[in-house]
């Protein structure tokens, strides 16, 4: 194959593979924020926790990789939601900077928590053997591990779209964002739906902290090193969009992917600069709604 | 709760009495000028802790008073360290006093224009556009290699004595009356603004950004101009910070600087001035003696704090001593 072309579609690659972990992180902070309007800076917290209940899962109990993806992202979900009910409940109708300091207060005990009982060294694990060395898609071949996150990515939006826009309670929080006065009033206990979809979008980020050890490394800071990718995916793609948030963590992937193997010291900028002229251009993101 | 003030017959009175000095705002600089004689050792510590105050004050006008929330101010803090840095480093002006006011005014110029743009936006908008803001002068001083020295950060700078006269020694003791002045300066200024007829729309548009509109206040040029004072001064701290180091890196503008000055004036309590002397001195103090000793005992305190601040004690440090006074009066009468 062409040098070029085989370059091209390398970088395209894993820049799907790394937008695929970017959206299934970001997609439960979307939604969270979309339907609460609760501006959460500890979103990685979870994620990162998730990466340390898959390796203490596969380590200590010699749990399997995918068997303890579920577990991590079971465990977290569950673990949320009396932080939710505890710690954010109060201050749903405050206003943003009260939820932002508390938010970072919850990342920095997270972090010095995580720092606490697993060391700052990254942990390893030890991959499946279906999931490492690589894969011939007839015309190249790629890295298994990677094909593989691809595929989850996929499954993820597919799953995702059929709860969203098939299920009742899937059409419950579609409305709730939309209007939560209106979804309230005709007897949506909307309460309740934040419980669920704040477990849920945790959950997620826990299974992508898991599925992040092997492509981006985990320690604890990673709880606030991509944060600000995964608050770009949400703003960028407009809140409470899971079609916004899947465009804008791809796009995000893939550029950040080729700036990295073009231009390594800077290609950050030019996200950061693209992300703030679409944010002036377009307030509410790609797909979002203007709220007032 | 009584509120008799607002009753007041005479509003300028009332006003006029907020301004007027009270004994007890004497007692910062009774404590700046005492540590100078009682603790000659930690002159060093004591001039990052008048750095911070400048920074943390910075942000108390845009946040306390007009409250715009920022994610990015170390954007400012950074873009006057760096300017002063380079105009030593790269063309070898090294007088200290009109290389701050060089660090000051480049970061007011980056604030007015950053902050004409930024705040015709509100809420989450604008937190993301000041945190992608300064992550992006972040990387655009990590690209300019040439001029900023990248990642390895800046070096080179040599400065010449204030006045002619007092070099930066190695225990930092005219350095510190150096930044204690710089201080007053701010504050004085900060303190006339507040109480200015200016300050009160700015609290204005805190409070009510509708009304403010519809009695014909200019509310984005209002914003603009303390938003470009507030840059200035958070130029000044990162000028007076390259002064004193001699070196400037990346962090000066990293998001872990926004964060902290924010936890600062948290700390200390918003919208009173004084918040930021308060919260800076512990949290500089503090940190530099449980940072070294226990990093995340240090960094799950700091977490701690904020979580039970947020919910607990609105208004920080001085809030809580402010309701405590309060408290004591009324069961004594």
């Amino acid at each position: 194959m062409n040098p070029v072309l085989n370059a091209a579609v390398s970088i395209l690659f894993d820049g799907l593979a790394y937008g695929m972990l970017l959206f299934i992180i970001s997609v439960g902070l979307s939604i969270t924020m979309g339907l609460m309007g609760f501006v959460n800076l500890a979103h990685g917290a979870f994620a990162m926790a998730g990466g340390y209940v898959t390796v203490s899962l596969m380590n200590l109990l010699g749990v399997p990789f995918l068997p303890a993806l579920g577990g991590a992202f079971v465990i977290v979900a569950a673990v949320s939601m009396p932080i939710e009910r505890l710690i954010y409940l109060p201050l749903y109708r405050a206003g943003e900077l009260d939820q932002v300091l508390l938010s970072i207060g919850v990342v920095f005990m997270a972090i010095a928590g995580a720092t606490f009982v697993w060391g700052s060294t990254p942990p390893s694990i030890r991959m499946p053997d279906f999931l490492t060395g690589q894969v011939d898609l007839g015309f190249k071949t790629f890295p298994a591990y990677r094909t593989f996150t691809i595929g989850v990515g996929m499954a993820m939006i597919l799953a995702l779209w059929l709860g969203f826009e098939r299920t009742i309670i899937g059409a419950k929080i579609r409305a709730a964002v939309d209007n939560r006065a209106m979804a309230q009033a005709v007897g949506i206990d909307v309460d309740r739906l934040f419980v669920v979809t704040f477990a849920l979008g945790s959950g997620l980020a826990a299974m992508g902290g898991g599925l992040a050890i092997e492509i981006v490394g985990l320690s604890p800071p990673f709880a606030i090193q991509y944060l600000v990718f995964f608050l770009i995916v949400v703003a960028v793609g407009g809140l409470g969009s899971i079609r916004g948030a899947f465009v804008a963590a791809i796009v995000l992937g893939i550029i950040d992917t080729a700036g990295k193997y073009l231009w390594p010291d800077g290609g950050a900028f030019f996200i950061y600069a693209a992300a703030v002229l679409l944010l002036l251009v377009k307030p509410w993101g790609l797909f979002g709604r203007e709220q007032t | 709760m009584n509120a008799p003030d607002r009753s007041a017959p005479d509003p300028h009175g009332f006003l006029r009495g907020r301004e007027r000095w009270r004994p007890v705002e004497a007692l910062p600089w009774l404590i700046a000028i005492g540590a100078f004689f009682a603790l000659p050792d930690y002159m060093i510590l004591g001039t990052q802790v008048i750095t911070m105050i400048i920074f943390a004050l910075s942000l108390d006008l845009i946040l306390g008073y007009a409250g715009i929330v920022s994610l990015g101010h170390a954007a400012y803090f950074g873009a006057g360290a760096y300017a002063t840095g380079m105009l030593s480093a790269h063309l070898g002006w090294g007088e200290p006093i009109s290389g701050l006011l060089f660090g000051g005014a480049v970061a007011g110029l980056v604030g007015f224009v950053s902050g004409w743009v930024l705040l015709r936006y509100h809420g989450l908008t604008l937190l993301m556009l000041t945190l992608a803001t300064a992550i992006m002068l972040q990387e655009l001083a990590n690209v300019l290699e040439v001029w900023t020295g990248g990642f390895d950060g800046l070096l080179g700078m040599e400065f010449t004595p204030l006045f002619g006269l007092f070099e930066n020694d190695l225990w930092g003791h005219a350095y510190y009356w150096y930044a204690l002045a710089v201080l007053a300066i701010c504050f004085l200024f900060a303190r006339r603004l507040v109480h200015s007829a200016f300050g009160r729309t700015l609290v204005g548009i805190r409070e009510n950004t509708r009304r403010m509109h519809a009695i014909g206040s200019p509310v984005h040029w209002r914003l603009v101009t303390v938003y470009t004072a507030s840059a200035t001064m958070a130029g000044l701290a990162g000028a007076l910070f390259a002064e004193i180091n001699a070196y400037v890196t990346l962090d000066v503008l990293s998001f872990a600087r926004s964060g902290a000055v924010l936890i600062v004036l948290i700390l200390g309590g918003t919208g009173r001035l004084y918040g930021a002397f308060v919260g800076a001195t512990v949290y500089v103090i503090l940190e530099d003696e449980l940072a070294k000793a226990s990093p995340e005992f240090w960094e799950f305190g700091v977490g701690l704090v904020l979580v039970l601040v947020v919910l607990f004690f609105r208004g920080g440090l001085l809030g809580g001593l402010d309701s405590a006074a309060r408290r004591l009066k009324e069961a004594r009468s």
